[in-house]
């Protein structure tokens, strides 16, 4: 026997699969950046329909005078979770949940700086999600709305209690002050990964003035959370002292002071609007070039305005207090300072215009709800505006006015900049295409919603409507406005069905997309749909503002026609 | 027309511009009929409102033209620059330094002129002009509802601020529970109601009649039935008012059926209500809240004074009218908004802190609406 060929029959070992190979277990284990950009997403979108339904409540409330649909307690519950769902779990975590997933993309890297901290973050946001949302399972929901000044938010003792129902005993501001600091813990330590990321881990020949302007944006957003957020920590946590632990900081018979109540926490919520606003400023600033297939006009003085609006944002939070009794010339300080914060803002709308103008506009998905952003923005800017009149704010504060001045910016802004991002991302995320059909029928319903249901508000507020009032009298002529506010915001809910449905048929049977849909410009889209595990088989190196556009146009790239 | 915009007019945008005109022209109704309610900022009756009601008219209008013009240019860019086969690839413009100065100085400059504005407008409200005729009154909120005092008279009553035409009200403002705010649309904007501070405000009616005010800080579970008003009258009848006020209550005739409804008053309500008179249960005279609340083992009455009741336009903090003359037959009480009341507080306004051990008997309710309706 020369030669004996040894067959060997290769021994398969069957073992188990370990937690983490499953589905369900990848998901839960993952440190991947994209993965839990999805899952910031799909929980910050499900807590968007909790807020939603608590409107729709709200408004059914207040669609005629003498409404029964909710008590008075009920009611304060109900409008008090509205804001705070929609403020900390769903525009925050969407908004990082579009960072996670399209930062270390656009800026060249294979993950984030910490990937075991990106996963921490998301599991204390889902549980402290959960945590506040079962404070309704106590009939003891927040109802103290969604800033809890002080007194009202203390136990009946610190507030002159002599009486059956005065401020608000029961745990409700407890799940409040504990929610809100269990997802400021999560906010954090997104914040630090996202600095570190953009700051270290840009690919080479990406200098800061290279980046893409959504990343920008959520660097400065991730500053202003780092700043901003120990304020309301100081808050919260006095006040908890305050309520259990016999300590008077906000109780006035005892020498404390409610005002101080609202400058700690105004100093952390006036930041807070902004840290809301900034990402959707980078999503349409990512979003008109690639549709009107022309770079970015005057990408200096976008990124630089997002730092001045950062800076300037410490400097204008008392704008929420003219009418609480500061002495003339602090109220004159701050008009003064919230004037100059709306100078950068009005240079960005100028400079996103002058992207359009002289392009070749494609009209697709991204591109409707981009303009729609720059439209309904441009109303909440001119109403915020108005707000910083000192006199005319003086009548406006705590009326439907302002009412109208948050949802134009947070609806009509930050709301219509995440759909925008939605439609522009979901082939990368997915492989396909979502129906630009049902995207027409969801942007029209959505733009007609905003308007019918904020615009009223404005009036309302000229016509003597006070904020948070569970009902109001047929007599004084609040009636008409108010039902159209409610159809406006059914008319919402139903373009809000219709995207879900988008989602959900687009995701079974969309058309495929193919790595670059748009023929976009930043190196996300030099990539699969989805990315591989890691992202880039070799880093790119970049060589101006556009690398994936200069990589499809080498003759006319970027880098050989402009010097930055 | 050379611009495309008017060559394929748009139903839509037609629609929709035409939507958003009416509302403005809604808004801009300087006559604003009666029908778009008493709470309006744009009927004004006093020089506060009316420099508040000035500075909204120079936003309006210059917000109005800004938002044509950038509106207007959004929508001819969108028009004019949409891609059609065939059109080349746009230049590639990367910015415009001159253009991004111009439009960063420009707006700075309108907005510093409406700085200037605002500025002037906030000094000028912010104190009383000097050397005019004035009164001074204690606003004092409570959950849920208004108390007025008047330090120079020595009366307090609650609902209704009375004060006399063409003379400044300093308000003093007063809270030794949550925080509130003092609004009157038509008189004046609002300042809050803050525990441990000493807000003050003024305003000045220039005309007689009733103007509505409410609170407008959250302040629980009826914040929105704290409804004031301001009644304004002429010099003399304001005089007669207070001199009206400054007496003890009106003491029944025996045996009437006020007589029997003034026992179960005292039996029933004084702990909570006070009414000044002579004997148990009534007060000796009147107090000033903002002294008497301040110490929680004082008697700080919980519900408002019901001295001269009879008179007044408003219960429980607005949540219902007042018509005494729907409350004079003791027979028939069914327009009566006060036995409405006295049959269910908590029904009207529930949380309040009208807590009756047991639903008063329409026989009591007969007594005491006549007792109360007989406090002149």
């Amino acid at each position: 026997m020369a030669t004996q060929t040894i067959i060997e029959s290769p021994s398969i070992a069957i073992r188990r699969k370990s937690f983490s190979e499953t589905y369900i277990g990848e998901w839960i284990t993952s440190t991947d950046h994209k993965q839990l950009g999805i899952m910031y997403l799909v929980t910050g979108f499900f807590f968007f329909l909790v807020g939603g339904m608590e409107a729709l409540l709200i408004r059914t409330q207040l669609a005629v005078p003498n409404g029964h649909v909710l008590t008075p307690q009920e009611y304060n519950q109900v409008f008090t979770m509205h804001g705070t769902t929609m403020i900390f779990l769903f525009v925050i975590p969407v908004l990082a949940g579009f960072g996670n997933y399209v930062v270390p993309l656009m800026i060249g890297a294979r993950d984030m700086a910490f990937p075991r901290m990106n996963a921490f973050g998301y599991w204390v946001l889902f549980f402290g999600g959960i945590f506040l949302q079962s404070s309704f399972l106590f009939n003891s929901a927040p109802n103290g709305g969604w800033f809890m000044y002080a007194p009202l938010s203390e136990p009946l003792r610190n507030c002159g209690g002599l009486h059956a129902y005065t401020c608000t005993d029961g745990m409700n501001s407890d799940f409040w002050l504990l929610g809100t600091l269990l997802l400021g813990i999560s906010s954090i330590a997104g914040s630090v990964n996202f600095v570190v990321t953009i700051l270290k881990l840009r690919a080479p020949g990406m200098s800061i003035n290279r980046m893409p302007l959504f990343t920008w944006m959520i660097l400065v957003q991730a500053f202003l959370l780092l700043f901003a957020l120990p304020s309301l920590t100081a808050a919260s946590v006095l006040l908890l002292l305050d309520r259990h632990a016999g300590t008077h900081f906000y109780v006035a018979q005892a020498g404390g002071d409610p005002l101080l109540w609202q400058h700690l926490f105004w100093s952390f919520g006036h930041p807070e609007v902004y840290i809301l606003i900034l990402p959707a400023f980078g999503i349409i600033s990512e979003v008109l070039p690639v549709f009107s297939r022309k770079p970015i006009f005057g990408y200096t003085f976008i990124a630089w305005s997002g730092v001045a609006i950062g800076f300037l944002s410490f400097t204008v939070w008392a704008h929420h207090m003219f009418a609480v009794g500061l002495p003339p010339i602090a109220q004159a300080f701050f008009a003064t300072s919230t004037t100059l914060i709306a100078i950068p803002t009005a240079v960005k709308i100028f400079n996103w215009i002058g992207t359009i103008w002289g392009g070749k506009i494609v009209f697709k998905a991204p591109m409707y709800f981009a303009l729609g952003f720059i439209a309904m923005f441009l109303i909440g800017g001119l109403n915020g505006a108005a707000l910083a009149v000192v006199p005319f704010d003086y009548q406006m504060t705590d009326s439907y006015f302002v009412v109208a001045h948050i949802h134009y910016v947070l609806f009509g802004g930050t709301a219509l900049g995440i759909f925008s991002g939605i439609y522009y991302w979901f082939p990368k995320m997915t492989g396909k295409y979502l129906s630009e059909g049902l995207a027409q029928w969801h942007f029209w319903l959505m733009i007609l919603g905003v308007n019918l249901t904020f615009f009223p508000m404005h009036i309302l507020g000229l016509f003597g409507m006070p904020r948070r009032y569970y009902t109001y009298a047929g007599t004084v002529g609040w009636n008409e406005l108010n039902l159209l506010a409610t159809v406006g915001a059914f008319i919402l809910a139903i373009s809000v069905l219709i995207f879900m449905y988008n989602i959900i048929v687009s995701l079974k049977s969309g058309q495929k997309s193919g790595s670059d849909p748009w023929d976009a410009f930043t190196l996300e889209w030099d990539t699969t749909s989805p990315p591989k595990k890691y992202n880039f088989l070799e880093i790119p190196v970049v060589r101006s503002r556009r690398p994936f556009y200069d990589k499809k146009n080498p003759e006319i790239a970027d880098w050989k026609t402009v010097t930055h | 027309m050379r611009n495309s915009l008017f060559r394929n007019p748009k139903p839509w945008l037609m629609l929709f511009t035409g939507v958003l005109f009416a509302f403005f022209l809604v808004a801009c109704g300087d006559e604003t009929p009666a029908q778009y309610g008493p709470h309006t900022i744009l009927n004004t009756a006093g020089p506060v409102a009316e420099s508040e009601r000035f500075l909204f008219y120079v936003i309006l209008i210059i917000a109005s033209i800004i938002f044509v013009l950038v509106e207007g240019v959004l929508i001819v860019s969108i028009v004019r620059f949409r891609s059609k086969p065939g059109t080349p690839n746009p230049y590639q413009n990367h910015g415009n330094l001159r253009v991004e100065v111009l439009w960063t100085v420009i707006p700075a400059l309108i907005l510093f002129i409406v700085l200037g504005v605002t500025i002037n407008g906030l000094f000028q409200v912010s104190y009383p002009p000097q050397g005019q005729k004035s009164i001074n009154v204690t606003a004092i909120g409570h959950q849920w509802w208004w108390e007025f005092y008047y330090p120079d008279y020595n009366i307090t009553t609650a609902d209704s601020l009375h004060a006399p035409v063409g003379t400044i009200v300093n308000v003093k403002l007063y809270s030794n529970n949550v925080i509130h705010s003092f609004w009157i649309p038509a008189l004046t904007g609002k300042t809050d109601d803050i525990p441990g501070h000493n807000n003050t405000k003024w305003f000045k009616a220039d005309r007689t009649g009733v103007f509505y005010g409410e609170c407008a800080e959250f302040c629980g579970a009826q914040h929105a039935h704290m409804a004031f008003n301001a009644v304004i009258d002429n010099q003399d009848d304001f005089s007669t008012w207070v001199t009206t006020q400054q007496q003890a209550s009106v003491v029944p005739a025996q045996d009437s059926l006020a007589a029997q409804g003034s026992k179960l008053f005292v039996g029933i309500c004084a702990t909570c209500h006070g009414i000044v008179g002579k004997g148990n249960g009534y007060m000796s005279g009147y107090q000033d809240p903002s002294v008497a609340c301040a110490d929680p083992n004082v008697a700080c009455k919980v519900g408002p004074n019901l001295t001269h009741f009879a008179n007044r336009n408003l219960i429980a903090g607005g949540v219902l009218t007042h018509d005494h003359s729907k409350c004079t037959d003791p027979n028939n009480l069914s327009q009566c908004n006060l036995a409405k009341w006295l049959a269910n507080p908590q029904g009207i306004k529930p949380g309040n802190d009208m807590v009756l051990g047991a639903d008063l008997k329409p026989d009591q309710i007969k007594e005491l609406v006549a007792y109360l309706e007989s406090l002149n």
